[in-house]
């Protein structure tokens, strides 16, 4: 194992991200249980610490409670990676994600103050997504795997299998908005589900030329299948969405069907968007961008 | 240089934390409309000594749509404060079809009149976790007085296209809220977001030319001033339907509406 490899702080960054889901689980159920503003103060919660725990008021305290937890484990983990971590870019990515989280905590004290504008909490919902793959980053780029020596790939084709992996997690992360706008009413349904084929598009494309020029490689191959089956479940749990959506208009209140579905499409959409980061970084820590062989582990170190 | 920033982000997380510890319950908006008694509009009074009326009834073509039953098992309190199924109340209707909670009002500007806005508030009750009533109508700067008879915690939110929104709590016990809503907006929905299947509408008119039909389906309006108007009838699930009616001098109209399920026409 390297010497700057701590697998304590990688751990610490995978619990980070873990509860990052719970957080955003928390989120989403604050939104399809119709619960945004059953707390109309902040910071404090019908002026108290703890507020009553009836009725909506129990997902948005959950939620304020979760994000507060989360919001000490990335201040932490910023502080530790200040005091361990060799890699600058790493220190700054730690700090990058404690500022996320406090515009997570301004947005969301603006969407409780200043009302329901679709677009602060269109903005709330993409910055959890921001926040949520950061936190992912970290926990591979703090991983043992991460630090260690690889031999450096040349990616014979092109467009290059990194390019095209960039692409499509910055097409998923704009599906993602857009599907936030439409679920807090800032879009109408149309452009998710044009986004919806943009991103089958660029994954097919992606984990097909992954596969086909990089299937010998394990930590390529078992990203390609992660993306594939986040990918899948999403569509699924897209249209399965889409029907509790339409069926839940003229009920008196959300259905636990359309509270589990949209919860579901929610948390599945996050992952997808974090399968697709795992397997951009891996391959720019994996392939080279130009080159005709393959470079000796301490070039690829060096390199990095 | 490095630690000038990550102290600059450290101290804002701390800022952030420690605002937890101060501040307190959202202070009550401030009213945004001239006083309850200031008259409303900028003409002259009506002549009541010419003034009539139109009066008639809302009726729904076809049986009330069925619908399930809410469930408020999400909290004890609410569950136990009916001993029978509470149904949403999006349509409500009484004997022989006759729609209650319909708004019918003089659509026309009635800016050349001037209108005495009323003292006394218009109530609201938030009693077996549901509005009571589920329509109500007030004039714009008119006080809307809204109670909490339940034994647990109500949000009272409506969200107005015209107006300002706001958002309260009211805790069990808790004094009523009076707000006002500046201008007219057909209809304002309120909701409870504590219990999401409370929702009600506020109605808000410049002019005092409005009625919200009981379950059977009547409305008056009384005291219009001589003239030809478009009166209008507004049903939150079927929308509006209009009829042009002329009022003479002590004249009294009567005009009865019909909604259809796949819309609304007038009679």
């Amino acid at each position: 194992m390297p010497a700057s490899s701590n697998s304590a702080v990688h751990k610490f960054a995978i619990t980070t991200s873990a509860f990052t889901v719970l957080l955003l689980m928390a989120g989403a159920l604050v939104t399809s249980n119709d619960a945004a503003d059953s707390v109309p103060d902040w910071p404090l919660a019908y002026g108290k610490i703890i507020p009553p725990l009836v009725g909506g008021i129990r997902y948005e305290f959950t939620h304020r409670v979760v994000a507060g937890i989360v919001s000490v484990l990335t201040l932490i983990l910023a502080i530790w990676l200040t005091r361990t971590e060799k890699r600058p870019a790493i220190v700054r990515l730690g700090w990058a994600a404690v500022a996320l989280v406090i515009a997570q905590a301004l947005l969301g004290a603006a969407r409780v103050l200043l009302g329901h504008p679709p677009l602060i909490a269109t903005i709330h919902a993409t910055i959890a997504q921001i926040f949520f793959i950061t936190t992912v980053a970290l926990a591979l780029v703090t991983s043992p795997w991460s630090q260690s020596g690889h031999p450096a790939l040349d990616d014979p084709g092109s467009p290059k299998v990194r390019s095209v992996a960039l692409w499509t997690t910055l097409v998923i992360l704009l599906q993602l908005v857009l599907g936030a706008g439409f679920r807090h009413g800032a879009f109408g349904i149309l452009p998710h589900l044009i986004g919806a084929a943009a991103v089958a598009f660029f994954v097919i494309w992606t984990t097909r030329t992954a596969k086909k020029r990089f299937a010998n490689v394990p930590e390529i191959r078992s990203s390609i299948k992660w993306l594939n089956i986040t990918f899948g479940t999403q569509i699924l749990l897209g249209v399965a969405a889409y029907w509790a959506v339409a069926k839940a208009i003229d009920e008196a209140q959300p259905t636990p069907s359309y509270v589990i579905l949209t919860v579901a499409h929610v948390l599945v959409g996050a992952l997808t968007l974090a399968s697709s980061v795992i397997l951009t970084l891996i391959c720019y820590r994996l392939l080279r961008p130009s080159g005709a062989t393959q470079l000796s582990s301490q070039a690829t170190r060096a390199a990095v | 240089m490095r630690i000038k920033w990550q102290a600059a982000i450290f101290t804002a997380a701390l800022a952030l934390t420690f605002a937890g510890c101060g501040g307190g319950e959202k202070p009550a908006p401030e009213s945004s409309t001239a006083p309850a008694s200031a008259p409303a509009g900028g003409g002259a009074a009506v002549d009541a000594t010419t003034a009539g009326s139109v009066s008639g009834t809302v009726n729904l073509d076809s049986p009330a749509p069925t619908f399930k039953a809410i469930n408020m098992s999400a909290e004890a309190f609410c569950s136990k404060a009916h001993t029978s199924a509470v149904m949403p109340e999006d349509v409500v209707t009484g004997d022989k079809g006759a729609l209650a909670n319909v708004v019918v009002y003089v659509k026309d500007d009635m800016s050349k009149y001037s209108f005495d806005t009323p003292k006394d508030p218009v109530a609201l009750d938030q009693r077996g976790c549901m509005y009571s009533p589920h329509v109500v109508a007030l004039m714009a700067g008119q006080t809307i007085e809204v109670k909490n008879d339940d034994q647990t915690t109500h949000n009272i939110h409506p969200t107005p296209k015209d107006n300002r929104e706001w958002n309260q709590s009211q805790p069990p016990g808790a004094a009523p809220l009076d707000e006002t809503f500046a201008r007219g907006e057909v209809a304002i929905p309120v909701k409870c977001n504590v219990h999401p299947w409370m929702k009600g509408y506020i109605a808000v008119f410049k002019h005092p030319f409005f009625a919200v039909t009981t379950k059977d389906g009547k409305f008056e309006l009384k005291g219009l001033p001589p003239g030809t108007y478009t009166i209008e009838a507004w049903q939150e699930k079927y929308g509006v339907v209009d009829q042009q009616v002329t009022i003479g001098p002590k004249d009294s109209k009567t005009v009865s509406f019909t909604f259809k399920a796949a819309g609304a026409t007038g009679d």
